[in-house]
């Protein structure tokens, strides 16, 4: 079956992120201060060991960034049409998750709806009952008596893949070949004496396999995590999710970077009346709260998106400009911190000898600035890169929640919570939902966190005041 | 101090002109009155004549910065920045779509928001500071660092599980305090611990690691040492010396929200249906009442210029080396 890659905006921009960071890693390695400091990173545990969990949920976020629309069967000769359905790799890569869908409420591992309805029985008398599922434990002849056997033989194959893996993993980080001996290398590795905390790794990736091995691989079968109330998986609607909580909180950063970064270092560097405008500009944005910033803008975001629909072809598009758009909200409300913090490192820097020096052997202003104080103020960009990230991923979902984060139509943990905070209320509870919501933020926020504390530590000990910061 | 605080008044008209052509920008500009009269009414099916009236009832037929059509001062008076935009400064809102004045609403619900967020406030102060130097009491140890991993684990909770969480467990399941409602007087305490207790609970974990590290860096300095030499506790050094001078860091970030405890929390309003600012900030954006958004932006930026001044002041009190001149 044919078909045809489609290039959102926010994936564009996504990949381009990505490949800044390739090419600012490559551009570091040559620079043995950098070098350094992000050798300290690797000596922490708990850096190494976020490290490894952002970086699987990257590959979700990458994944979910690859998208197209599959061709329609159509007879042959025709020209191919593609559907209008927008669909990711992730999809593609899911769809036991993503077609698999039920009429209403399942439990996890249910073969039965949670809700009671009445059944046609064959011999024209109705009964209330609960109904099967149209997919969660199809297979099995009579749920009642087989389904705890099945599950734990699932249960019991996938952890023996899940600690294979783990296995290789271990051997492949060990790098047996390079030592000789098994025990040799075994040391080696436990007790990180290259530097870096390649145990901190194996033992986060191993957890990752034991979660998320069963998980995947039940997931054919039964739903793992339920389904919603319009019977959606909820494990294929946090995998959807986590892309959302990356492109809010990196896209966000990338669109005010230039701001913050030209404006900081040209006011603290020029002074004067270039300084002064800047610093009445962000002083007067800042004096606004953020979140009634962000509320009248995305208002009228919605009013302008609203009043053209002519401007989007699908409502994949349609959803991917108010992602964007809200990106660039949030960036013009937040790049005021950096901005500060750039203009006082500037006007610091502009003193130093090597600064003068420059100055007095008459090198231009554009080229102190670009050769002289931006790669000195780098780190404090990288550290609030890292340090803004979890706020913006926890701000999206209470922006989502008020009715002002990403479009409805969007999977975000934001719009899951906001869907399943009425259903503790129910009777049985429905709490799947806002579990899975809980502990997939949780982990990607708390591994921000810990990963953004290390680049903090590493690249600038004395900055030890958290940057930004929102409520 | 009386020609300082004149001064640094008088600069805080700039910013919230600057605040205001903002706002005016995003309402009126991005998006023409009519914009806004047609997703009102639905977009579809509009007359003309129905967003003429829309645009009446609620004063937007008028030009932006120019009245051509009028005489002498009118033609600048008689515009929309005017008479929307500027007449803010002397609080004058306009009506809300419901028909009622803004100004007054506000007024009327700046008492719950205040019930709610100043002992909310005042609270988390207090416990965030015990905490954070109750971590550096037993600093580098393992008391100290599993404290931290706990705050750095509350830091990552999303604040809207704490809400979440607080009711069911305390108000469904345990059926202590009702799960949402608001009573003026001593009858209403019942409906304000929740709020109280989830607010201090969410901003607790953040503000304690950040305190710590502020405390951590005044002890390495050489008063504490004197202090200690003189042969203090280290009770007497951590609250009389390395708080009071940890403070000048801390006033920073707390005298800044005081005033803007008026507006009070958006999210803790609405799960709690307090009728105060918050809820009502929320209901208006649900609603897309835009003049409503509008005044609480304005009212928001003057309380947070408010609170600017206020630190400033606030220095001088806390730290005898401050002088205003």
């Amino acid at each position: 079956m044919g078909w045809q890659a489609v290039i959102l905006g926010s994936d564009l921009l996504f990949f381009v992120l990505i490949a800044l960071s390739l090419l600012g890693a490559v551009w570091a390695r040559r620079r043995p201060d950098l070098v350094r400091a992000w050798r300290r990173v690797a000596e922490s545990d708990a850096a190494m060991a976020s490290m490894t969990v952002l970086a699987a949920l990257l590959v979700v976020g990458v994944l979910d960034s690859l998208h197209y629309r599959a061709a329609l069967p159509g007879a042959p000769g025709q020209p191919v049409m593609y559907a209008a359905q927008v669909d990711s790799a992730l999809d593609a890569l899911t769809r036991q998750l993503s077609g698999h869908t039920e009429k209403t409420y399942s439990a996890p591992f249910a073969a039965h709806l949670y809700a009671k309805e009445t059944i046609d029985l064959p011999d024209g008398r109705q009964m209330r009952a609960y109904p099967r599922l149209a997919w969660g434990g199809r297979h099995l002849p009579v749920p009642e008596r087989d389904r705890p056997a099945d599950i734990a033989r699932g249960l019991a194959a996938a952890l023996a893949l899940a600690v294979t893996l783990s296995a290789l993993l271990a051997l492949l980080l060990m790098r047996p070949w390079r030592h000789g001996a098994l025990a040799r290398a075994w040391r080696h590795f436990w007790r990180a004496e290259d530097g870096v905390k390649w145990r901190a790794v194996w033992l986060a990736a191993s957890a990752l396999c034991i979660v998320f091995v069963p998980l995947l691989l039940l997931s054919g079968d039964y739903h793992v995590l339920g389904t919603d109330k319009v019977g959606q998986d909820i494990l294929y609607q946090a995998l959807k999710s986590v892309r959302t909580a990356w492109l809010i909180g990196t896209l966000t950063t990338l669109i005010m970077l230039p701001f913050a970064i030209f404006l900081g270092i040209y006011a603290g560097y020029r002074g004067g009346l270039a300084d002064d405008i800047v610093q009445y500009l962000y002083t007067t944005l800042n004096s606004i709260p953020g979140v009634l910033l962000i509320a009248a803008s995305v208002l009228m975001m919605q009013v302008l998106i609203d009043t053209h629909p002519e401007w989007f072809a699908t409502a994949a598009e349609r959803a991917d400009a108010r992602l964007l758009a809200l990106c660039a909200i949030l960036g013009m409300t937040s790049w005021t911190g950096l901005c500060r913090l750039l203009r006082g490192e500037a006007l610091k820097l502009r003193e130093l000898d090597y600064v003068q020096a420059a100055r007095a052997f008459g090198v231009s202003r554009a080229r102190i600035l670009v050769r002289h104080i931006l790669p000195n103020v780098m780190h404090i960009v990288l550290i609030s890169i890292a340090m803004d990230f979890s706020g913006l991923v926890l701000s999206e979902a209470v922006l989502s929640y008020i009715g002002i984060g990403v479009d409805p139509s969007m999977q975000s943990f934001g719009t899951m919570i906001n869907s399943a905070r009425m259903e503790l209320s129910r009777e049985p509870m429905v709490w799947w939902s806002l579990a899975t919501a809980f502990v997939f933020l949780f982990v990607l926020v708390l591994a921000a966190n810990l990963f953004a504390d290390a680049v903090r530590d590493a690249l600038d000990p004395r900055l030890a005041s958290p940057i930004g910061g929102r409520a | 101090m009386s020609t300082y605080l004149i001064r640094r008044l008088l600069y805080a008209l700039p910013i919230l002109l600057g605040v205001n052509l903002i706002t005016f920008a995003l309402f009126f500009v991005v998006n023409s009155p009519d914009d806004m009269a047609r997703m009102q009414l639905g977009v579809k099916r509009v007359t003309p004549e129905a967003i003429e009236k829309w645009k009446v009832e609620r004063g937007y037929d008028k030009p932006l910065f120019w009245n051509a059509g009028a005489d002498g001062l009118a033609r600048v008076t008689d515009t929309l920045f005017v008479s929307k935009s500027l007449a803010m400064f002397r609080f004058d809102f306009g009506r809300a779509d419901d028909g009622r004045d803004i100004a007054t609403e506000i007024r009327t619900r700046m008492g719950p928001s205040l019930a709610i967020a100043l002992p909310t406030f005042l609270l988390s102060l207090i416990l965030t500071i015990w905490f954070a130097l109750f971590l550096v009491f037993f600093r580098h140890t393992t008391l100290d660092l599993v404290g931290v991993m706990l705050c750095v684990a509350m830091m990552s909770v999303s604040s809207l599980f704490y809400i979440i969480g607080g009711q069911y467990l305390v108000s469904k399941v345990w059926s202590l305090v009702p799960i949402s409602g608001y009573a003026e007087g001593l009858d209403g305490l019942r409906f304000l611990v929740l709020p109280v207790l989830i607010g201090v609970l969410g901003g607790l974990g953040g503000g304690a690691r950040w305190y710590r590290t502020l405390f951590l860096e005044e002890i390495g300095k050489d008063y504490v040492k004197t202090a200690r030499a003189k042969g203090l506790s280290e009770l007497t050094v951590l609250w009389r010396h390395v708080l009071k001078n940890g403070m000048i860091p801390i006033l920073t970030g707390v005298v800044v929200v005081i005033p803007t405890l008026f507006l009070g929390s958006l999210l803790t309003e609405s799960f709690f249906g307090i009728p105060g600012l918050g809820s009502y900030t929320i209901d208006a954006i649900n609603a897309q009442d835009f003049a409503v958004v509008r005044a609480m932006v304005f009212i928001g930026s003057l309380l947070y210029i408010i609170g600017l001044v206020a630190t400033d002041l606030s220095y001088v009190l806390v730290d005898p080396r401050v002088r205003f001149d």
